[in-house]
């Protein structure tokens, strides 16, 4: 007689999901950190008499020019991928497919949109790297959070491809994906804050 | 008609060159074994270099073996093996072999990031290390092999965040039916500690670097160039942060006490608390500046609200992780008392080396007592190498422990015990000679050049005897592992007649860890299985 073979172990428990929650995490300390060396930058930075503000921080250089337009921009493009991507999770448990492809079709396109206005933002700004260290801590910044939105864009291609390749069962790893959004914003809003705003 | 879902086979090795399955494979056991493999010759190098430069201390103004310009190199050299290219990797290994055995689970989560983990961790330690050697660490001369040590530490510090989310999303995620995390071995526990730790704190570590790395190579206005490499990124190199990194080797003194002493452990939620402490603690502890005391000796009731105000950061911060430590090694002597103990390798390394991380905890707190006027001084040191000896001496117990786990062999007993006394042996003359020319006023960060009252020489061999002791221990033991590997006697299955899941499969494990699912209704499942309360399985 034929013995069966062993039973499976049971599925995982939200194990992308839990992934994303802990990868948000560590993206969080990766931002967190990196503006707390900016603000302690800023905070050291020797007082200067401006002549529009009375004395303020000798921190950015006064010829800088940042476009806010863009940067604000960048961050409502945020607010509407967490919609989309949200409204992509509403999708995916409704077994919706159309809807869920395009949910996260416009999410990679808001994706490319902001980090179209980040590259705006470096080339209008007219800065080198290598001009002081503002500048050197500008593009680190920056560029890190740039380079954290693509992982973004990629996780979105991933969710997109596995769902709109027939897993359509796998409603998980769009939640995740949605999740992921969440984090991103939250770490850009606080970029938008801390350099954008305060600068 | 009902369709039965066989599984693929999974052994490809028949058909796959031997080197071709070690560089491609995902299998957790096999990850931890790479780990821990490479963790070695990390160790021997790392000793080789602290002996020669405690050696140079020996005569501080007759041996020149090191210039003046490579000191600081060096020094970040040792930190950097004996760290991250020992403790990290060895601890991290032996999580990610052993906890998917002891959840239960047929794997660990996301096995493809874990090996991707360990690839990115082995060329980021390369990269740091090829540039130390050209020229280029902290302070180097070489700019762009500076520019590369910054970049090889960002690329290490991804390798150890990657292998440390499989490890904790593991554990949050693959436990089997039943066990719920306090019914998780107090490994299983650590390990997921420790690798949350690691989570929130390398992040941080990488963020700096980035800024260093990108201010070094373009504009040099803001972190000191490259002798300010050190002072942004090398609080990863020293304590409070390597408490963070012994954490998971608390959870291995606390899973190997109880069961080789065939007994349960004392007030296992206790056990629980007590490595959570030292996490949160020493968590705390590195996300603040040092928190000194002022101590100003009989003025020290002067002024006592400012005083008290200053007291309880310092303890909050510095003395709970310390009272962690010690509800440890009270929970182990306890379990101890309870039973009449065999002594064994696993058991004398790991109570070694939890005296080791006691006495540079309990160091490091008279360090920050300012009115000692230690900083500075090489007593940092005295308290450094305790706590990292101790970490790698209990993952040597650690591995005669689960070596039959590991490789299917046992190492033996009579031959290990006397390498856990030269283990001792060597944390106290890397300790205790350390403090008294601390005390002394011997700087640190030099290795000629520096004079105090007193026998300085005596102090400076006393060290350096203590690493070339180390060094002989370390690699009799890994001598040791790999006659095991290669013909030690072949283990049982249950050879510690052990209380958890990993004890449950085959030594060495198969490919998918189990058979079959695992139902745990106790902090103790295979306990339960062998006295028949339990039998464990799925129906």
């Amino acid at each position: 007689m034929l013995a069966l073979p062993p039973a499976s172990q049971p599925a995982p428990r939200r194990q992308v999901f839990v992934g994303t929650a802990v990868a948000g995490a560590a993206g969080f300390m990766l931002i967190g950190g990196m503006m707390a060396t900016w603000l302690k930058f800023r905070a050291d930075a020797p007082v200067r008499e401006s002549l529009k503000r009375g004395f303020i921080k000798d921190w950015m250089p006064a010829k800088i020019v940042v476009p806010e337009v863009a940067a604000n921009m960048m961050l409502l493009g945020l607010l509407v991928v967490c919609i989309m991507a949200q409204w992509a999770v509403y999708s995916a448990k409704r077994n919706d497919r159309a809807h869920t492809g395009l949910a996260l079709g416009v999410t990679a396109l808001m994706t490319l949109a902001i980090v179209n206005a980040q590259i705006f933002i470096w080339t209008q700004m007219g800065v080198g790297a290598k001009d002081g260290a503002f500048h050197s801590m500008f593009y680190a910044a920056t560029g890190t959070m740039t380079v954290l939105l693509l992982s973004g864009l990629v996780y979105t291609a991933v969710a997109a491809f596995r769902y709109l390749g027939g897993r359509t069962k796998e409603v998980e790893l769009v939640s995740a994906h949605a999740l992921y959004w969440y984090f991103l914003a939250a770490a850009f809003f606080a970029v938008w804050f801390v350099i954008y705003v305060q600068k | 008609m009902t369709s039965i879902e066989t599984h693929l086979p999974t052994d490809v090795s028949a058909s796959t060159p031997a080197i071709a399955t070690w560089l491609t494979t995902a299998d957790h056991k096999k990850v931890g074994r790479l780990f821990i493999g490479t963790s070695f010759v990390a160790l021997l190098a790392g000793l080789v270099l602290a002996i020669l430069v405690t050696f140079e201390r020996i005569n501080a103004d007759s041996y020149q073996i090191l210039s003046d310009n490579s000191v600081p190199q060096v020094l970040a050299a040792v930190r950097l093996l004996l760290t991250f290219g020992t403790v990290v990797p060895l601890l991290l290994g032996l999580s990610i072999a052993i906890v998917p055995l002891q959840l239960g689970a047929r794997s660990n989560a996301f096995p493809r990031l874990a090996a991707a983990g360990f690839w990115t961790w082995l060329t980021g330690l390369g990269l740091a290390l090829a540039s130390i050697i050209g020229n280029g660490g902290p302070s180097g001369g070489n700019s762009d092999l500076v520019d590369l040590y910054l970049a090889g530490s960002i690329v290490l510090g991804l390798g150890v965040l990657m292998t440390a989310t499989s490890i904790a999303v593991s554990v949050l995620t693959t436990r089997a039916p039943g066990m719920g995390i306090l019914r998780a071995p107090l490994f299983t526990w650590s390990s997921l500690v420790g690798s949350l730790a690691l989570i929130l704190t390398m992040p941080v570590l990488i963020g700096t670097t980035v800024y260093v790395y990108i201010d070094h190579r373009y504009a040099r206005a803001g972190f000191g160039g490259n002798t300010g490499v050190n002072q942004w990124i090398g609080w990863a190199l020293s304590q409070p942060f390597s408490y963070l990194l012994a954490i998971p080797a608390l959870g291995i003194v606390l899973d190997v006490v109880p069961t080789i002493c065939r007994t349960r452990l004392a007030q296992r939620s206790v056990a629980f608390g007590a490595v959570g402490v030292v996490a949160v603690a020493a968590l705390a502890t590195v996300t603040q500046t040092s928190i000194t005391l002022p101590w100003d000796g009989a003025k020290f009731l002067d002024n006592a609200g400012t005083k008290i105000a200053d007291l309880l950061p310092f303890l909050l911060l510095n003395v709970v992780p310390v009272l962690g430590l010690l509800g440890v090694l009270g929970l182990s002597l306890l379990t101890l008392k309870s039973t009449k103990p065999v002594i064994s390798a696993p058991l004398t390394f790991v109570l070694i080396g939890l005296l080791g991380i006691l006495l540079g905890a309990a160091a490091h707190i008279v360090g920050l007592v300012q009115d000692a006027g230690l900083t500075g001084s090489i007593y940092e040191a005295g308290v450094y190498v305790p706590i990292t000896f101790g970490a790698i001496t209990i993952a040597f117990g650690g591995i005669c422990y689960w070596g039959p786990k590991l490789w299917g062999r046992s190492i033996s007993d009579k031959a290990a015990i006397p390498l856990a006394l030269l283990a001792l042996l060597a944390i106290g003359l890397d300790s205790i000679p350390y403090y008294i020319a601390g005390f002394a006023d011997q700087p640190t960060g030099l290795v000629n050049g520096f004079s105090y009252s007193g026998p300085q020489d005596l102090w400076n061999a006393l060290t350096c005897a203590g690493f070339v002791v180390m060094l002989l221990a370390s690699i009799a033991f890994v001598g040791l592992a790999l006659k095991s590997f290669t013909s030690g006697a072949v283990a049982g299955n249950d050879p510690w007649d052990g209380t958890s899941l990993e004890w449950a499969t085959s030594s060495p494990p198969p490919a998918e860890n189990f058979a079959g699912v695992i139902v745990v209704n106790s902090a103790t499942p295979l306990a339960d299985i062998k006295s028949g309360s339990s039998n464990g399985k799925v129906a």
